[in-house]
C-alpha cells in the first residue's frame, strides 16, 4: 500500500480546506463524538431548510481522515432531503466496511470515493466514521429521522 | 554506546525479524504499550506447558506439584528481581488489576465498616478525607482512585504539572494533609517520560499517616529498581511491558499493609475457611489471588526476569538513556516539532512524545507505519495530561534494549517524511 491510495490528494485538499466549517445559529439537533482511543473530536449540527433540505454545521478537531470525512460530508448532504441524505450515509459506512475491495459509486458517494483505501487500515475507519455516526446521533436528536440503532462505531 | 550488544539481542526476539508493510523491516519503538518477547520467554511457556501443565495450589498428583513449585519459584525470582520477599509479591491480571485491588482495598474496606466488620481505620474513607495522584497517571491509576471519591464522599487532589514536564511541588505541603488516606503517583510517565520524586512523596504520605502508591509500569522494566528502597505500601507494575507475557500483573505490598488489607476478587484458593455463613481468608499473598492462577504467564515472566537480569539492568538503563537522549537531540532539531516532556535526559526516562506542527499525530504514526516504524499515537492513557500541555494526542516513541541509534535515526528521517508528504514546512 502506498501512502498515495490512503491520503488520496481529495483527502488532503478536503483537510486543509473545509468546506463548510463552522456551527449553525439555531440547530435542532447537535451531537458530540469523540474517538476516545486518539481524541478526534467532532460537533456536529443539523437543522432544515425552508424546503425540509438538512443544514449542516460542524466544527472538530483531529486527524486529516476524520476532519476530511466531516468536511465531504457536509458537501455531500448539504441542502438535501434527510432521506437522501441517509442513503448516502448508508454507502459511506458500507464502503468503510468494504475492507477496501469495494468499487464505490461516485455518482452518489462523490469526493467520499476518494476514502476506499482508507478501509483497508482497521484502526483508520473510525476516524472516517466519525462525522457519519455524529450526523445520524445530531438526526436523530433533531426528529429528523425515526430513531435507529447506531451502526457500529 | 553502552555495554549492550543490540544485534546480538535483536537476534533473540524472532518478531523483530519479520517485515511489514511490502516487505520493510520492522522498527519496533512501542515497548512502553507492550514490550516484544525473547525466545527465553517463549520456550519457558512452551516447555511448561508441554511437562508441567496443571492448576497450581490446589490438588496432590505430582503435575500438580510440579506446577505450583513452577508457580512459586518465578513469584521468588521476580521477587528477588525487585529486592521483595516472595510473601510480599501478589500475582494479578495485570497492572490495572493490581491498581483496583488497591483502590478496592480502601471502597471495601469503607462498606465492610459500616456493617460492623472489623477493618482498619487507615483504609477507611469518609467526606473530609482526601486522596492525592498526579495530573501525570495513566487512567488507570487515576479512574480507580475517581470511583474510590465517587463512593465514599472523598475528594481527589492531584498535584499539577509545569511547563517542562515535572510536577509542581510548591504546594505540597497543603495538598497532602492530615486528612489525605492515599498518596498514588507514577514513578516515570508513560507519556511524558518523566522521573519522579517517589521517595519523597512517600515520605510526604507517611508523614500524616496516609498510604502510598506507586505505579511503576514505566520503571522496574527499564531501571534497576529495589520496591523496598521506594519507601512505597504498595507498588503496581505489569508483565508484558518487561518481555513477560500478556496476562500477569504484579502488586508488592509491606506485609503489614497486606495482612491490614480487605481482599479485592474473592473465591476458590483466597480461604481458609468456608461454611455457608461466613468465610476467613488465607494470608497473603493467596488472600488476593483467587481461582486458578497464571502458571504459565508467571512461567514466562520469571524467564523475563531472568533475561533481563543477565543483561543487567544498569546496561540496559545506560543504553536506553543514550537512546534518549539522542532522540530528544535529533526530534529538537527538526523544525517544528516540539517534545511533550522534559528536554534533557536528566531525571527521564525513554518515553518520548512531541508533537509535529501542522500534523495530526494519527498521521504522523501513518507515515511512520508505511515506513515499517511503529510507534504509538493518540493520549496514550493519560488524557488529562494531554489536555494539560494542550494538545490533542501525541506521537511517542518508546525505545528498549532492543533498539539502536539506527532505529531512532529512522524514527527521526520518518518525522520529516510525514513534513514533506503533508507539505508542513520544515
Amino acid at each position: 500500500m502506498s501512502l498515495e491510495s490512503l491520503y488520496q490528494e481529495i483527502i488532503l485538499d478536503h483537510y486543509k480546506n473545509p468546506r463548510g466549517r463552522g456551527l449553525l445559529e439555531a440547530p435542532l439537533g447537535t451531537a458530540f463524538h469523540v474517538n476516545p482511543t486518539c481524541g478526534d473530536e467532532i460537533n456536529m449540527q443539523v437543522a432544515s431548510d425552508a424546503d425540509g433540505g438538512l443544514l449542516i454545521g460542524y466544527e472538530g478537531t483531529g486527524c486529516s481522515i476524520s476532519q476530511a470525512s466531516a468536511s465531504v460530508l457536509y458537501e455531500l448532504v448539504q441542502g438535501l432531503p434527510v432521506a437522501e441524505a441517509e442513503k448516502i450515509r448508508l454507502a459511506f459506512v458500507e464502503l468503510m466496511h468494504s475492507k477496501g475491495n469495494a468499487e464505490p459509486d461516485e455518482e452518489v458517494l462523490g469526493d467520499g470515493v476518494a476514502f476506499v483505501g482508507v478501509a483497508k487500515y482497521p484502526a483508520r475507519i473510525k476516524c472516517a466514521l466519525l462525522a457519519w455516526m455524529a450526523l445520524q446521533d445530531a438526526e436523530i436528536k433533531a426528529d429528523l429521522v425515526m430513531p435507529a440503532p447506531l451502526d457500529e462505531k | 554506546m553502552s555495554g549492550i550488544d543490540v544485534e546480538r539481542i535483536k537476534a533473540d526476539f524472532p518478531i523483530l525479524s519479520r517485515t511489514v508493510r511490502d516487505a520493510q523491516p520492522l522498527i519496533y519503538l512501542d515497548s512502553g504499550a507492550t514490550s516484544q518477547k525473547p525466545y527465553a520467554v517463549l520456550d519457558a511457556e512452551r516447555a511448561f506447558y508441554e511437562t508441567s501443565n496443571a492448576a497450581a495450589h490446589r490438588g496432590a498428583h505430582q503435575l500438580a506439584e510440579e506446577a505450583t513449585a513452577a508457580y512459586e519459584q518465578s513469584r521468588a525470582q521476580i521477587a528477588a528481581f525487585v529486592g521483595a520477599k516472595s510473601e510480599n509479591i501478589i500475582f494479578t491480571k495485570n497492572a490495572t488489576e493490581s491498581l483496583n485491588l488497591a483502590a478496592y482495598a480502601f471502597s471495601n474496606a469503607t462498606a465492610l465498616a459500616q456493617w460492623g466488620s472489623a477493618v482498619d481505620p487507615r483504609f477507611q474513607l469518609q467526606p473530609g478525607d482526601n486522596v492525592v495522584v498526579t495530573e501525570m497517571e495513566h487512567h488507570a491509576n487515576l479512574v480507580p482512585w475517581q470511583e474510590l471519591c465517587a463512593k465514599t464522599g472523598a475528594t481527589l487532589r492531584w498535584i499539577s504539572l509545569t511547563d517542562d514536564g515535572r510536577l509542581d511541588l510548591s504546594n505540597l505541603g497543603e495538598l497532602i494533609d492530615s486528612s489525605t488516606k492515599v498518596v498514588s503517583v507514577v514513578h516515570q510517565s508513560n507519556i511524558l517520560g518523566t522521573i519522579n520524586p517517589v521517595v519523597k512523596l512517600m515520605a510526604a504520605a507517611h508523614a500524616v499517616g496516609a498510604i502510598g502508591v506507586i505505579d511503576a509500569c514505566q520503571s522496574i522494566p527499564h531501571q534497576g529498581v529495589d520496591v523496598v528502597e521506594l519507601g512505597a505500601d504498595l507498588v503496581a507494575w505489569g508483565g508484558h511491558k518487561m518481555l513477560g507475557p500478556t496476562g500477569i500483573g504484579l502488586l508488592y505490598g509491606t506485609a503489614e499493609i497486606l495482612d491490614a488489607m480487605p481482599p479485592f476478587i474473592t473465591g476458590g484458593s483466597m480461604i481458609e475457611m468456608v461454611t455457608m455463613e461466613r468465610s476467613t481468608y488465607a494470608k497473603a499473598p493467596q488472600k488476593f489471588e483467587a481461582g486458578v492462577p497464571m502458571v504459565a504467564q508467571a512461567v514466562g515472566l520469571g524467564a523475563a526476569v531472568s533475561y533481563l537480569t543477565g543483561i543487567g539492568m544498569n546496561a540496559i538503563a545506560e543504553h536506553e538513556h543514550q537512546l534518549t537522549v539522542h532522540a530528544l537531540t535529533g526530534l529538537m532539531a527538526i523544525p517544528g516539532v516540539r517534545i511533550i516532556g522534559p528536554t534533557t535526559g536528566i531525571d527521564r526516562g525513554g518515553a518520548i512524545s512531541f508533537e509535529v506542527a501542522g500534523i495530526h499525530p494519527h498521521d504522523v504514526g501513518q507515515v511512520l507505519d508505511n515506513l515499517g516504524i511503529a510507534v504509538r499515537v493518540g493520549h496514550h492513557c493519560a488524557w488529562p495530561t494531554c489536555r494539560r500541555y494542550g494538545v490533542p494526542a501525541t506521537t511517542r516513541i518508546t525505545p528498549y534494549l532492543y533498539n539502536s541509534e539506527s532505529d531512532i535515526d529512522a524514527a527521526i528521517a520518518g518525522v520529516r517524511e510525514a513534513q514533506r508528504f503533508f507539505q508542513v514546512a520544515s
